[in-house]
């Protein structure tokens, strides 16, 4: 079950690139683990090393004093492609728990609400805003899940969030329960109703 | 991943007899007498086995006569059926979407969701209608139409949409060059894609060993027939696009929607008035090793790859074999077909098309997602340029350091025959007839 989502308060990681695909955040060559964990180790595997293995250690969150950075702020259209959970394992691995950009790929998008990792829409000109505040020093905001606000000095800026997602993000909730206990009857009712045309023909 | 949590809560998979497992991303595409060598993929397959044996869950493994991509199978075997709500850990289930079936690609934990309750937890999704009229120029492709509007509304551009392809040019097409175009919509960041369903649909399914029979199919195609959208549905969004001009389609970049038409350039970077853009740009042809202004005929490759969810069926096959007929693949290129299922292959067999793509000098391969995700040993080496028919250009995508030029299978079998780009409609490429196949070819 992962942690509840409150406020999160935590220096601000820039990563100032568009069009992320999640190839990108956790390359197909390491999907072959049959594991959850020890996943970041892969994170934006080909931005962070090299050819060889080798750490580059250019990379934002390898930067000193972003290393421990709960938040990530990135360009445009941040997790689009492939619809493998494990880049959003190996972020909150890494202990990103809340990635800002003003949009994502749907089917990551998804995956991050069932994983406690808060993914804020921000309009153009309030991430831009943002970007400009990061590049000018060290920015430390404050994401407050129950209000849908993000703070620092001097800024605020109010974010839209699926109330269902919101809610399972404050409680770190288990949605398969949620479904079973509040939906049980529905769900047999249609599976009852289901014509014999829509099952798969068996001899 | 998903049932090892299912098993850690105690839970069971509520509809085992609604649900279905193949293995297709990491499988051997070689000799399948001889055990898997990588050692990860076998304990992948491995663990599917068990898994699906205690659900009681059926499974298309490597031995299987119906084995193949699952976007391919689904169709096949008469398991997708249009008016179905659909799921698949993959994103490219868009594809399923072309027998009017609302088709999801999840991740594991709703994978898992799905698994335990038989339903999906969704927004309701924003529609966007794309209207294609117009007549294909002879040897331009569905391929290319969706290349061409991928470029046209990019990466992110349909995020948040079903994407419905409507009108004239999408009625007259094949059910298989619908399925190309539902597949990729996921690359222009739709949540999915779907058509309304025809007598093309019912006639393709209708062979499916898992297909409703007798009474049931009467049933089943009554209500498919109301499964049309009304001609006063209202969109969210819609994009009207003439096909008349669209030219065979080649991808420059590292996303598919950095493409251009055969006869272009690759674009300058004072064609990019956004920033962000520019520094894409620049950054991706570094990695492809291109210089701008560089003519796209004019760009040498070393490889060639037929095959992937998105063209790999029989049709596509036919449609190299026509360039290919009477010509030989150059001798510096390296180049494979990799059929979409193993019934795709056996029909291509049955035809005599293997011995044409062999004869050209092409591999001839078993099924599975191979060089399109380069999770089994067909990969690209570093800086390898390839002109693939699947349907990602990123970075590393067909293996560390590849580059991907995203094409279709006809521009494809050119390109392995000149060892370049080149303009498939000047190329004196055979009609079906001429090919002189072995067999009655079903469309």
């Amino acid at each position: 079950m992962p942690d509840p989502i409150r406020v999160l308060t935590s220096r601000v990681a820039l990563f100032d690139a568009d069009d992320v695909d999640t190839d990108q955040i956790f390359p197909a060559q390491f999907l072959k683990v049959t594991e959850r964990k020890g996943l970041s180790k892969y994170l934006f595997y080909r931005w962070r090393y090299d050819e060889a293995g080798n750490p580059l250690g250019s990379f934002i969150l390898d930067v000193e004093g972003f290393r421990d950075s709960k938040i990530l702020l990135t360009g445009r259209n941040f997790g689009i492609g492939s619809s493998r959970e494990n880049a959003v394992w190996a972020l909150t691995e890494f202990g990103i728990r809340c990635v800002i950009s003003s949009s994502f790929g749907d089917i990551f998008y998804n995956n991050a609400s069932k994983n406690g990792l808060l993914c804020v829409r921000l309009g153009d000109d309030a991430a831009d805003a943002m970007r400009n505040s990061v590049r000018e020093g060290k920015l430390v905001v404050s994401v407050d899940l129950e209000k849908q606000t993000i703070s620092y000095p001097g800024n605020q800026f109010a974010f839209e969030i699926e109330p269902h997602i919101k809610e399972r993000l404050l409680r770190g909730a288990d949605d398969i329960a949620f479904t079973i206990n509040n939906y049980e009857e529905e769900i047999r009712g249609y599976e009852a109703r289901m014509p014999k045309y829509m099952l798969p023909f068996r001899p | 991943m998903a049932f090892e949590s299912l098993r850690v809560s105690g839970r069971r998979v509520r509809r085992p007899d609604l649900t279905f497992a193949v293995m297709d991303h990491n499988v051997p595409t070689g000799d399948r007498s001889v055990p898997v060598s990588e050692a990860l993929s076998a304990n992948q397959m491995l663990t599917l086995q068990k898994n699906t044996n205690e659900y009681g869950i059926t499974l298309f493994d490597l031995q299987s006569p119906m084995q193949g991509i699952s976007h391919v199978i689904g169709p096949e075997l008469g398991l997708t059926l249009p008016g179905l709500t659909f799921t698949c850990g993959d994103s490219h289930s868009s594809t399923h979407g072309a027998l009017g079936s609302l088709a999801l690609g999840i991740g594991t934990s709703e994978g898992e969701h799905v698994f335990a309750t038989q339903t999906i937890w969704l927004r309701r999704l924003k529609q966007f209608a794309v209207n294609l009229r117009g007549v294909l120029s002879e040897c331009v492709t569905s391929k290319d139409v969706i290349l061409s509007i991928i470029r046209t509304i990019g990466t992110g551009g349909a995020i948040g949409h079903v994407v419905e392809f409507r009108g004239p040019t999408v009625a007259k097409m094949s059910l298989e060059e619908r399925m190309t175009m539902t597949n990729m919509t996921i690359e222009g960041g739709a949540r999915t894609s779907i058509i309304e369903p025809d007598q093309k649909v019912f006639d393709y399914i209708r062979d499916g060993p898992f297909a409703p029979r007798g009474r049931d199919w009467d049933e089943a195609m009554e209500f498919w027939r109301t499964l049309g959208s009304d001609h006063e549905a209202r969109y969210d969004r819609s994009l009207d696009v003439d096909v008349d001009p669209i030219e065979p389609q080649v991808s420059w970049g590292t996303n598919p929607a950095m493409t251009v038409g055969v006869t272009e350039s690759v674009p300058s970077l004072g064609d990019f008035h956004d920033a962000g853009d520019r520094l894409a740009a620049e950054k991706a042809l570094k990695y492809m090793g291109l210089l701008p202004n560089q003519r796209i005929s004019d760009i040498p490759i070393d490889a060639v790859f037929i095959g992937s969810c998105t063209n790999a069926r029989l049709s596509d096959l036919i449609a190299a074999a026509r360039v290919l007929k009477g010509r030989r693949v150059s001798s510096s290129i390296r180049a494979m077909v990799v059929p979409g299922s193993q019934s795709v292959k056996r029909r291509a067999e049955s035809l005599g098309l293997h011995r044409l793509f062999t004869e050209a000098g092409f591999e001839w391969r078993n099924s599975g997602c191979s060089m399109c995700i380069a999770m089994n040993e067909d990969k690209l080496s570093p800086g390898e340029r390839c002109a693939s028919t699947s349907n990602r250009n990123f970075e590393n995508r067909q293996g560390p350091g590849g580059r991907t030029h995203l094409v279709s299978p006809l521009t494809a079998a050119a390109a392995a025959i000149e060892g370049r780009f080149v303009d498939v409609r000047d190329y004196g490429v055979a009609s079906v007839e001429e090919l002189g196949l072995e067999g009655a070819v079903v469309a």
